[in-house]
């Protein structure tokens, strides 16, 4: 394991996200604390941290779904403020992963998956199906291409989720708990398909509770509470020998079962 | 409405009900005493002469329709239920015409004016209602995106024209555009004063509706769309809006058969629809009651087709929500 993680960090490519002196508040609460994070191509991060702790708001902010007050977020060399443009430049870079899917209930899977290559990229029909039904197979379930969502299971809709983001040709992917809504036995049909998805070299920030994924795939594991970056680590080290007590009382509350 | 799966005695079979429900009929139609109506009259031969009968002619009739009353519903009780709600409907049916009946309406003259009311005065009414309800639904569109957007002055103007148009009578609308646009040096007809007023009064609640239906659209749905890199317009178009049309719908089909009937409003102005009809054509022969009744048929039937299609519309939305 730790020679992987050698490994990722000797092939390590340029960096594609940094986040620099960020904060952000919701009125006077203070959510995120001066948090400095970089993210290189290829690189996998899992981020866990207790509920509240800022980790949701943390992977929103990389695609402007919040909006930070302090710092700079910087995307593929687009910096991140309140220009419109600049914000959809980014989102049309980066895939995001919903905990609820949030899939577009009145469109089939198919037309789910096409609508961005359709009505962002402008592509013709044909060769947005083609590559629709490329990713729904990747996500192994070509099969369902003609139904709606809610005729799906809970861990399909997430792996038609993640096929739709990918059919933008994303160069990174955000994974905002994508498991916590599934019902344990739907569980690990999307973790495969995020293992997958991690060996063919995507670059991923994953917000997930996850342990056993985060050993797996994970460059750097990444501990949050009340809003600060912890502690960070490679992933061997951070649940063999954890630094901060924090993150000691974290593990073995969520290891203990 | 959600049905209960336990099997109960039906009510109108339990003999404590239908004793009440006689005695009850019994004293209303004792209380109404119907000895000179129709029902008297049937029952001559046994009470005499109706207007001499007195006390035993009134109790006599009084026990015979509440016998006949509550033996009907008893009898209903025993039908399945599709068959009750078409008998109910055909006994509420006839017993409205026998009320108008009872007013000796002329019916030659109804026959002698309603195809004019109809060629002229119901083409009116749908035209003018079906512009309007188009125009408020534009306007209802442009209402709601202003009334959800962050952008002050769009807000501002959205919140005074829903709360204008809104607190507005109609009535007072229609001669405010009839009449006060023409003292801004611009004249204007009344039936484009007509569909102004319908449009922009109805225009208004529909906004509410309208915001209320686009609200009602998770967040997460807008956070995936945006997260794609759709443009707000697209967002909106592709993704909202269809969501949210099954939930307008009802509400909006209530709206124009609303409106429908509001359009008599217009009469006031001189616009050749229904309403108008009937109290010009009534006013020359001195037979109101005749083309007011004749009008609110006409009005009835119109709702009726109406809430026809609206419920098939709805109908077929919900095919498209259980796929």
């Amino acid at each position: 394991m730790s020679e992987n993680a050698v490994e990722a960090q000797d092939g390590r490519g340029d960096v594609i996200v940094s986040m620099q002196g960020v904060s952000k508040w919701f009125g006077e609460f203070q959510v995120l604390k001066d948090i400095n994070l970089e993210l290189h191509r290829g690189e996998k991060i899992v981020i866990c941290g207790p509920s509240g702790s800022g980790k949701s708001t943390l992977i929103r902010c990389l695609n402007r779904l919040e909006a930070h007050q302090q710092g700079t977020v910087m995307v593929d060399g687009i910096e991140l403020h309140d220009h419109m443009s600049n914000v959809e430049m980014v989102r049309r870079e980066v895939g995001m992963v919903f905990q609820s899917f949030n899939l577009f209930p009145h469109l089939t899977v198919m037309e789910n998956c096409t609508s961005g290559p359709l009505w962002v990229h402008k592509m013709p029909k044909a060769e947005a199906e083609e590559i629709a039904m490329k990713f729904l197979e990747r996500v192994k379930i070509p099969e369902q291409a003609h139904k709606y969502p809610m005729q799906l299971s809970g861990g399909q809709q997430q792996r038609v989720a993640i096929a739709r983001s990918l059919c933008m040709n994303p160069k990174i992917m955000l994974f905002d708990e994508p498991t916590s809504a599934l019902d344990p036995e739907m569980v690990s049909e999307v973790l495969d398909t995020m293992t997958d998805l991690a060996n063919t070299g995507m670059t991923m920030m994953c917000v997930t509770h996850e342990m056993g994924f985060a050993r797996a795939v994970a460059d750097q594991v990444v501990f949050m509470d009340e809003g600060e970056i912890v502690e960070r680590n490679e992933p061997n080290a951070f649940f063999t020998a954890p630094k901060s007590t924090r993150t000691k009382t974290f593990l073995s509350q969520i290891l203990q079962h | 409405m959600y049905a209960d799966t336990v099997v109960e005695d039906k009510l109108v079979h339990k003999p404590k009900f239908i004793a009440l429900l006689f005695v009850l009929s019994f004293v209303a139609f004792v209380f109404f005493n119907l000895t000179d109506t129709i029902f008297g009259h049937f029952l001559m031969p046994v009470i005499g002469d109706p207007a001499t009968a007195g006390i035993f002619g009134r109790f006599a009739v009084a026990f015979v329709l509440a016998v006949i009353f509550t033996a009907n519903i008893v009898a209903i009780g025993f039908l399945p239920t599709r068959y009750q709600v078409i008998i109910v409907w055909i006994e509420l049916i006839a017993l409205f015409l026998l009320f108008f009946y009872t007013f000796d309406l002329s019916m030659e003259f109804i026959q002698r004016k309603v195809w004019f009311m109809i060629s002229q005065g119901v083409f009116t009414t749908l035209y003018v209602s079906a512009i309007s309800i188009a125009i408020a639904f534009v306007l209802a569109m442009v209402g709601a995106v202003a009334k959800l957007s962050n952008n002050g002055f769009a807000f501002a103007i959205a919140s005074f024209y829903t709360s204008f148009f809104r607190g507005l009578p109609l009535l007072m609308q229609v001669y405010l555009i009839y009449l006060g646009l023409p003292q801004l040096g611009w004249v204007i007809d009344a039936v484009p004063a007509g569909v102004t007023a319908l449009s922009l009064c109805y225009g208004a609640y529909m906004t509410e509706i309208f915001r209320a239906g686009i609200e009602s659209i998770p967040r997460g749905q807008w956070e995936a769309s945006r997260s794609m890199g759709f443009k707000f317009g697209l967002t909106m178009r592709r993704i909202i809006l269809p969501q949210a049309v099954p939930v307008i719908i009802p509400p909006t089909g209530n709206q124009f058969i609303a409106m429908l009937k509001d359009s008599s409003l217009v009469s006031v102005i001189g616009v050749w629809e229904i309403m108008f009809l009937a109290r010009t054509l009534g006013t020359k022969e001195f037979k109101h009651l005749e083309m007011l009744i004749t009008a609110s048929m006409l009005y009835w039937m119109l709702t009726m087709v109406l809430e026809a299609v609206q419920s098939r519309i709805e109908r077929r939305y919900r095919q498209k929500a259980e796929r």
